[in-house]
């Protein structure tokens, strides 16, 4: 009997010797220990004998048993593994293929540039305001101080859709309105489409988009209004960038200026995009005019505030280097596709 | 404005460089376009006299000419006479001519008579023409780098005509003092007054703190009284002053170098002596000058009144006009001869042989010239300063000083006096502003000696004590009118780059309007599944309904109409998006991209019906648009449900719509929302009335739905597609994004997660053609009437072999599911029966083996 059971063993050791599968391993764990198998054989043979034969037998064979299955799971990994290393190969891919796309959608550059703005601004107490872009001749040149002939009133310079009604051309009567309806403290911009009478070419579009900003409240100083600006500037152009207020004039405010940023492609040594200069003009500002804080009731003498506008095809165009406002409009998917 | 400072320099001084005084004067306000160096580029060029002109023996055109070039060393020059031959072409020159003599090797900037620019400049050296030797060249003021339009009237076809000012053999950029640099200042329109040299030196003088000096006005001698020359008759209030004065024994001539050098520095063209002074007049004060011939004055009277319907008048430039009632004009007793402020006449003009001149210096109402000017389409250097407001108290000032240079430029007698109307003389209101406000304003800390010191630089006179400051500012001056332009003044002199950088004190909260989040949402959304927004033009052409094929009497027409348009293509603002987006997609389509996806939210117009002046209804709509690739009807209403879904919307329907004649018959849908009816506060009573109906009983914890059309979307009809050159099937949506955001429900509430098992069950259903899968759905719905039913989702339709014709094989998955227990098929088995039930009932359906 012992005999067999080394003859079992020897057999299952030169059968998985030459297993080259995890099918022929299996193949062998039925022949050796399944329920037909050679060892279940040998062990039922053991009724036959003596009872301590049996209890000697019974062990021996349980090790041999034991063996061999551990020889088997030894096996089975390593089969296993063999398998599984092939099946990878098989699968191998050629990992330089272009992968497959879900192209995500590009917004237009405008409201990335308007975006961009309103979250700088926002992030300084902000809120946004929205107005008409068919607005009343009132709110667009009367409550903003412009005189009876200002020039801008001309049909030549306005778009105009009945005497009393027009494109507005500027995003300000936005501020007209919220002085209107809302109390200072007030701190708002008003991004949006304007509109005015110039044909179209590179520089120019008969419409365009304004993000205007207004700031009312006890002790702003002209002071506030370059810190504002300023940090704007460096979060909208980089840290590095400087600001510089030139003395200008517009209707609406009093003082007024212009802002500069140094120039953000050459850092102020002077280049194409800054024509030289080293610095690049970026909006008007000013302290609003008491003509203007009055068409909200607003006491002059208690409050005071300043008022900006910037465009946002200039800052989109420097920012993006774009040569010309037409593409803006002309909606080319090739041209949106590189804002993405 | 175009500013020499060598002229600037007559009125002040300039102790600091160029780069300096340009930096300086931008920071206190006036702001600059361009700094050039005028005069440079030339070399071994002189002064010379023709002495002897001969015809070329052959050329025709051509002349020899020996010139007297002093003792300059010269190649070429004639030992024996010391003259230097040159050949010339031109035509204006003569025996006596001073005119400038290029040597041989000397460089000038060009460009060479009818010749392009040659950066560098153009070298000269002797040469041979026809034969005959020429040692260099004569030269046109061009040549020598002045603009065409600035050229000498005299010498602008030819040689550069010099005054015999200038000695033979001078170096002719020494002797002329070419060498000059211009600022073009941007001259902003509040501040008239910069448009003048004074105005200008004012300016500098206060950045600087230097001396204003101001022009000689005293004639030396002056004879007779000018009164005994002219009237003035002034009938009418738009003028305000008319201030004349005489010169007699007039010569007209070349004016002095001098002059005509400042007048081309400044952009004008020098003409003749009158003419040149009363320009540079102009550019020196702001005032517009005017001489007449008097005696072309009928009755030696001056009549200012203003024309009649129907009145023509020929202009210098020898165009007859129409004029209009209400046109301001100069006249004699009998007849105009000027449009007040815009433009004298042919006929009163100044001409070679006058002898005696009316000088006019007046003051005009703005608005009056500018009509007229815009009216006649004539807008002159003196319209535009008339259009800008001047300050009457110039007109006396100017007047003497034209007549001082007639005087000093040897072109006429003086007469003595002056013929003055001005009925209301105009005289600064002192403005008060407080010291302590303009530092609150400006945020600085500066005393009041300081703000005087600056005021009083720009010449205004500062009364007043403590706190107060009562501002008088000079006449010209019009802009200084309240308080802020007081600290407008200081805070420019002081600098606004030496004001501090603060922040705000006050706290406010950033807010965004509700719509304004909603479009945020939803162009992220519509980016995120590959579409690419668009922003086209706010008007439109009204063709583009046309196109689209929309019904004669729909809203979409309803136009709100620009009465001024660039051109028909923009004149109406847009009621839909969608012929717009059609255009962007013809356009891409023909620029051969294959696939396009596109999106577009922006403003709709709706003219109000009922009143033409109130501001038109405008709202949101969200467009979308796309053709090639796996684009199809059922991609873009995948696009739309998403938005929908996104933004609350969980009740709508597609509605087959074959109408709408933008799109295919067979491949349209209005959208429909389905709205509880509590969230339309509008519709508030209808539910009560459901209610009423109802009984309360059979309505409670019920939700009741209003359906609102949000949109319409499908397949382009060809014909469409055709006016807009698409060769391929295109799909559009165009939602009501404002009724969309009204609607809307973004707020989440977690719903527990099923603890229990679903159960699914395929059906297949064979139908008629004409079933709507939407209609199968809402059978099974309402038959199975029972929570369980968890969701109906169709996963395949079939048509072909297997299916007779007319019919269509639909299949649906629904899932049954139990928040409180695993459902068994017993649980199900009647809910499904009922379903199955009516499908066969109510829509003929037959049950297929799955």
């Amino acid at each position: 009997m012992q005999n067999q059971l080394s003859k079992i063993l020897e057999e299952a050791k030169e059968r998985l010797a030459s297993a080259v599968s995890v099918d022929d391993t299996e193949e062998i764990r039925v022949r050796m220990l399944g329920k037909k198998g050679q060892m279940t054989e040998v062990l039922r043979s053991m009724k036959d004998m003596a009872p301590e034969d049996r209890k000697t037998f019974g062990q021996e064979a349980n090790q041999v048993r034991a063996q061999i299955e551990s020889m088997l799971r030894d096996k089975m990994e390593e089969m296993r593994a063999k398998a599984q290393n092939m099946k990878f190969e098989a699968e191998r891919i050629d990992v330089t293929e272009p992968g497959r796309k879900t192209a995500l959608g590009s917004k237009h550059p405008i409201t990335i540039t308007i975006d961009e703005i309103s979250k700088i601004f926002m992030s300084m107490g902000f809120s946004i305001a929205e107005g008409p872009e068919v607005e009343t001749v009132f709110y667009n040149f009367d409550a903003l101080n412009a005189g009876p002939n200002h020039p801008a009133r001309d049909m030549t310079d306005t778009f105009y859709i009945t005497e009393d009604t027009l494109l507005r051309t500027q995003t300000s009567p936005v501020q007209a309105r919220t002085l209107e309806k809302t109390n200072p403290p007030i701190r708002v911009i008003s991004p949006g489409r304007c509109f005015r009478c110039d044909t179209p070419d590179a520089t120019h579009s008969p419409m365009f988009h304004q993000v205007e900003g207004l700031v009312v409240d006890e002790g702003i100083t002209m002071a506030d209004l370059k810190g504002v600006l300023d940090k704007f500037a460096k979060q909208m152009f980089g840290a590095d960038a400087r600001t510089k207020f030139r003395p200008h004039h517009f209707p609406f405010t009093e003082p007024s200026a212009e802002m500069d940023v140094s120039c953000f492609k050459c850092g102020g040594k002077g280049c194409k995009v800054c024509k030289g200069s080293g610095w690049i003009e970026i909006l008007g500002c000013g302290m609003v005019h008491p003509s203007v804080l009055e068409v909200g009731d607003v006491d002059t003498e208690k409050y005071t505030g300043f008022a900006f506008g910037m465009g946002v095809e200039r800052i989109a165009m420097l920012k993006y280097e774009i040569d010309d406002i037409r593409l803006l409009y002309e909606n080319d998917m090739r041209f949106i596709g590189q804002f993405k | 404005m175009l500013v020499s400072l060598e002229w600037l320099k007559d009125y002040t001084d300039i102790k600091v460089s160029e780069t300096e005084f340009a930096d300086a004067m931008v920071m206190s306000g006036s702001n600059l376009e361009t700094v050039e160096k005028v005069g440079e580029g030339i070399e071994n060029v002189v002064v010379g006299r023709i002495e002897k002109i001969e015809q070329h023996p052959d050329a025709d055109k051509l002349v020899v000419c020996q010139i007297n070039i002093g003792n300059r060393e010269a190649a070429g020059r004639d030992e024996e006479t010391g003259l230097l031959q040159i050949v010339t072409g031109a035509t204006n020159v003569y025996e006596g001519a001073v005119v400038p003599v290029c040597l041989h090797n000397s460089r000038i900037p060009g460009p060479l008579h009818g010749q392009p620019k040659v950066e560098g400049g153009v070298k000269i050296t002797k040469g041979k023409l026809r034969g005959v030797a020429s040692y260099g060249m004569l030269c046109g003021p061009q040549e020598l780098g002045l603009d065409d339009k600035v050229a000498p009237y005299i010498s602008k076809d030819g040689i550069w005509l010099l005054n015999d000012e200038f000695e033979p053999g001078a170096d002719l950029t020494e002797a002329l003092g070419l060498e000059d640099t211009v600022i073009d200042f941007e001259i902003t329109p509040n501040r008239p007054d910069c448009l003048a040299m004074i105005g200008m030196a004012r300016e500098a003088a206060a950045t600087f703190e230097t001396e204003l000096r101001y022009p000689e006005t005293e004639c030396e001698n002056e004879t007779e009284n000018a009164a005994d020359y002219i009237s003035v008759d002034v009938q009418s209030d738009l003028c305000r002053r008319y201030t004349a004065r005489i010169a007699k024994d007039i010569v007209i001539k070349q004016s002095p170098w001098w002059l005509q050098k400042r007048l081309i520095r400044a952009g004008m063209r020098p003409i003749n002596n009158i003419v040149d002074i009363t320009n540079f007049v102009m550019m020196e004060y702001g005032q517009p000058m005017h001489a007449f011939d008097i005696s072309t004055l009928a009755g030696n009277r001056v009549v200012v009144k203003t024309a009649k319907a129907g009145d023509t008048f020929t202009t210098l430039d020898g165009t007859q006009r129409e004029l209009e009632e209400g046109m301001l004009m100069i006249c004699d007793a009998e007849k105009a001869a000027a449009v007040a402020g815009v433009m004298g006449g042919l006929d009163s003009e100044i001409r070679d042989d006058t002898t005696t001149i009316v000088i006019e210096a007046a003051n005009f109402n703005g608005d009056s010239i500018r009509q007229t000017s815009k009216k006649l389409g004539l807008r002159t250097e003196a319209s535009a300063r008339f259009e800008k407001g001047i300050d009457p108290n110039l007109c006396e000032k100017a007047a003497d000083r034209m007549c001082r240079l007639i005087e000093l430029t040897g072109s006429g007698k003086v007469v003595a006096g002056s013929v003055d109307v001005y009925p209301v003389p105009y005289e600064s209101t002192p403005v008060h502003a407080r010291v302590s406000r303009i530092n609150k304003v400006l945020g600085i800390d500066v005393d009041r000696e300081y703000m005087v010191k600056v005021l009083e630089n720009l010449e205004m006179a500062v009364e007043g004590e403590g706190d107060d400051l009562y501002v008088t500012a000079p006449t010209v001056r019009q802009d200084i009118a309240i308080e802020e332009d007081i600290i407008e003044e200081i805070g420019r002199i002081y600098g606004f780059d030496m004001l501090p950088v603060t922040q705000p004190k006050g706290d406010t909260q950033a807010e965004k309007p509700f719509t304004w989040q909603m479009r945020d949402l939803a162009r992220n959304a519509m980016t995120g599944m590959g579409l690419t927004e668009i922003q086209t033009y706010s008007f439109v052409s009204p063709s583009g309904v046309d196109n689209c094929r929309i019904a004669e009497d729909s809203w979409e027409r309803s136009f709100v109409r620009i009465i001024n348009p660039l051109g028909d293509e923009t004149s109406v603002m847009r009621t839909l998006l969608t012929p717009n987006m059609l255009e962007v997609l013809s356009r891409n389509f023909t620029r051969n991209i294959p696939c396009v996806k596109a999106f577009e939210i922006g403003n709709t117009f709706m003219a109000d019906p009922f009143d033409d002046k109130a501001l038109p209804q405008e709202s949101h709509s969200l467009s979308i648009g796309a053709y090639g690739g796996d684009e199809d009807f059922y991609s873009v209403k995948g696009y739309v449900t998403e938005v929908l879904d996104l933004m609350g919307i969980s009740h709508y329907e597609f509605v087959a719509e074959s109408d709408y004649g933008t799109y295919h018959p067979g491949r349209c849908a209005r959208i429909v929302a389905k709205v509880p009816v509590k969230r339309i506060p509008a519709l508030e009573g209808l539910k009560q009335l459901v209610e009423e109906e109802n009984g309360p009983e059979d309505t409670a914890g019920k939700i009741f739905y209003d359906e609102v059309e949000i949109g319409i979307m499908g397949e382009i009809h060809p014909d469409v597609a055709k006016k807009y050159q698409l060769k391929t099937r295109v799909y559009t949506a165009e939602i009501m994004f404002d009724t969309l955001c009204e609607i809307s429900n973004t707020k989440k509430v977690y719903v527990p997660l099923p603890k229990f098992p679903s159960t699914s069950r395929d059906i297949a259903l064979l139908v008629d053609e004409s079933t709507e899968a939407g209609t199968i759905e809402k059978v099974i719905v309402s038959a199975a009437d029972s929570d369980i039913l968890k969701n109906v989702a169709l996963f395949d339709v079939y048509r072909g072999k297997q299916v007779e014709a007319g019919k269509k094989s639909v299949a649906f998955t629904l899932t049954y599911q139990d928040s409180e227990k695993t459902l068994t098929d017993e649980d199900v088995a009647p809910v499904h029966e009922r379903v199955l039930d009516a499908l066969k009932e109510k829509l003929g359906a037959v049950l297929r083996e799955m």
